[in-house]
């Protein structure tokens, strides 16, 4: 094994040195990014870092003021931005959504729609749906064709907790299924890591990357986040079998509830960090 | 049967209300009314300056449609003014000075209330040629850009990731409009073109599901407002154009009256 090289990676996306200049300040400056099929990839970041442009100027929606940005030939993509600012006027059942980019047979948007757990949404008005029933929505939307690159931009907004996990171990089941890449955003730290490959430690550039482990002991991320968040990262990386209530308590899987964040179930795997 | 100015009237009017329902849809869902309204008002520019060069008054309103629309883009990418007042900057003064412009033509006599509110009595043979052939290209044009124009509605983001290029669709969109503003002028006038595209398919908003079925009720609408106008501008002599939105605002209030059906509310 003395001289094992690394597989070659099957790169979809790689964005090199890109940069983003508005009103004389740059956004983002130097970033490099790369991603390969059936890898996931998070950004993570304070507001203000930059991801969403990075993201952006990845699938091409922004041009960058420098840099290079490569996408596969023919490389189809399923996208949750942000935001969606869809006017009132315009009806729209959440299975014509569905087919806003693409045909699709019924069978396939009842899959889909299933595939997030609101099949029997189908009829129901886009504009008559809650915050999380439309993201869910909006995620069915970008994996219907099943795309090479699925890339999600906070996509547990408005989502409960319980929801949250659910989501993302969703977006992990279709890797896992589909073989896509994929390319995440997310503003906090939460359960994002424990699915991840790499992340991306953002904050104007590129402050530090590689996967969550190294990521989180790393003195940027210490430095960008505070100590508190890398106990966080901690946290999350073990088993989910606690949860964490609305008023900051924690309950354990024999439903224990207890008011100390370090208080886990025997199944916990604690990775070295301390009690003190 | 094309002897009757009134069926020439009735034919031309059914052509345009099939064009305005669809293309209307759009401004009301992408919140241009305003913008459709500027480019409505340079026609009167485009007029005067087709007779001053005397060529087709309908390339002249098409032309400056066009030239307004892309000027407006390239003024909002300056960007200090806002859209709103750039577009109360452009509707006005595009407006004012085509009526100047007419003015200063002592050998031109026109008629400046046809302009304005449109005489869909006087339509020729040739006009139906003109807003048939005219509306059909637009509405061929349309159903073949219909999904990137609607994901570019509802998420340009999306449209662009997903491999569509919404601002080629925009473009397009903004010549499709010139182009009926200029077959509808002589039928509507240049005040109320915007009437017919935004109150069909506002009246049609309540009743539908899907984006293809406001269009189309869109469409019956205002068919449904161009017989009861032209039926009640011949029954009271009243001015055609104006008898025709007036029925567009009933159809419009007929809907709104309507109890919001269960499908609507429930899931």
């Amino acid at each position: 094994m003395k001289n094992f090289t690394p597989p070659p990676r099957d790169d979809i996306v790689r964005i090199e040195g890109i940069g983003v200049k508005r009103e004389g300040r740059w956004l983002v400056r130097g970033v490099d990014m790369a991603i390969a099929r059936g890898e996931i990839v998070t950004l993570i970041g304070p507001n203000g870092s930059g991801k969403s442009t990075t993201v952006k100027t990845a699938l091409g929606i922004i041009r960058p003021d420098e840099g290079r940005v490569w996408r596969a030939p023919k490389l189809s993509i399923g996208y949750v931005p942000q935001k969606i600012a869809m006017d009132r006027s315009l009806p729209m059942t959440v299975e014509r959504l569905m087919r806003l980019t693409g045909r699709h047979s019924a069978s396939t948007v009842t899959a889909a729609l299933a595939t997030v757990g609101i099949a029997h949404l189908a009829q129901a008005q886009v504009h008559a749906l809650s915050g999380g029933e439309f993201q869910r929505a909006l995620i069915a939307r970008a994996i219907i064709g099943k795309p090479d690159l699925l890339v999600l931009d906070e996509p547990v907004q408005g989502v409960d907790f319980s929801g949250e996990v659910a989501l993302y171990d969703l977006i992990g089941a279709i890797r896992d299924e589909t073989g896509c890449g994929v390319l995440l955003i997310s503003h906090d730290l939460h359960v994002v890591m424990a699915r991840t490959d790499t992340v991306i430690c953002l904050n104007g550039h590129v402050c530090c990357q590689g996967t969550p482990d190294t990521v989180a002991a790393s003195g940027e991320y210490t430095a960008l986040f505070g100590p508190r968040a890398a106990q966080t990262l901690a946290i999350y990386r073990h088993e989910h079998d606690h949860a964490h209530l609305p008023d900051g308590t924690v309950r354990d899987a024999e439903g224990r509830v207890s008011f100390d964040h370090h208080a886990h179930g025997p199944h916990c795997g604690h990775e070295g960090h301390d009690h003190a | 049967m094309l002897e009757s100015f009134f069926t020439r009237a009735l034919i031309a009017g059914v052509g345009l209300a099939a064009v305005t329902g669809p293309l209307g849809s759009f401004i009301v869902w992408r919140r241009m009314a305003y913008f459709g309204d500027t480019m409505a008002h340079s026609a009167i520019l485009g007029v005067a300056l087709a007779l001053f060069f005397s060529f087709s008054p309908i390339a002249g309103v098409f032309a400056i449609a066009v030239v307004i629309a892309l000027l407006l883009g390239f003024l909002e990418r300056r960007g200090t003014l806002s859209a709103d007042s750039l577009l109360g900057l452009l509707s006005h003064s595009t407006l004012a000075l085509g009526l100047v412009l007419v003015s200063l033509m002592p050998h031109v006599r026109i008629d400046l209330m046809g302009l304005l509110f449109g005489d869909i009595l006087a339509v020729s043979v040739t006009d139906l040629v003109v807003i048939y052939g005219g509306g059909i290209a637009v509405l061929a044009v349309l159903s073949w850009l219909w999904r990137p124009m609607l994901a570019g509605t509802v998420s340009e983001e999306i449209a662009r990731a997903e491999g569509f290029d919404p601002e080629r669709t925009r473009l397009i969109f903004m010549v499709l409009l010139a182009g009926l503003i200029a077959i509808a002028m002589k039928i509507l006038g240049v005040l109320l073109i915007t009437a017919m595209l935004i109150i069909p398919a506002t009246a049609a908003r309540r009743l539908a599901r899907t984006p293809e079925q406001m269009a189309v009720y869109a469409a019956l609408g205002g068919v449904a407002a161009v017989l009861a106008g032209l039926w009640a501008s011949l029954a009271f002599d009243t001015p055609s154009g104006p008898s025709i939105v007036v029925a567009a605002l009933g159809v419009f209030a007929l809907t709104s009256a309507l109890p919001t059906s269960h499908k609507e509310i429930s899931r």
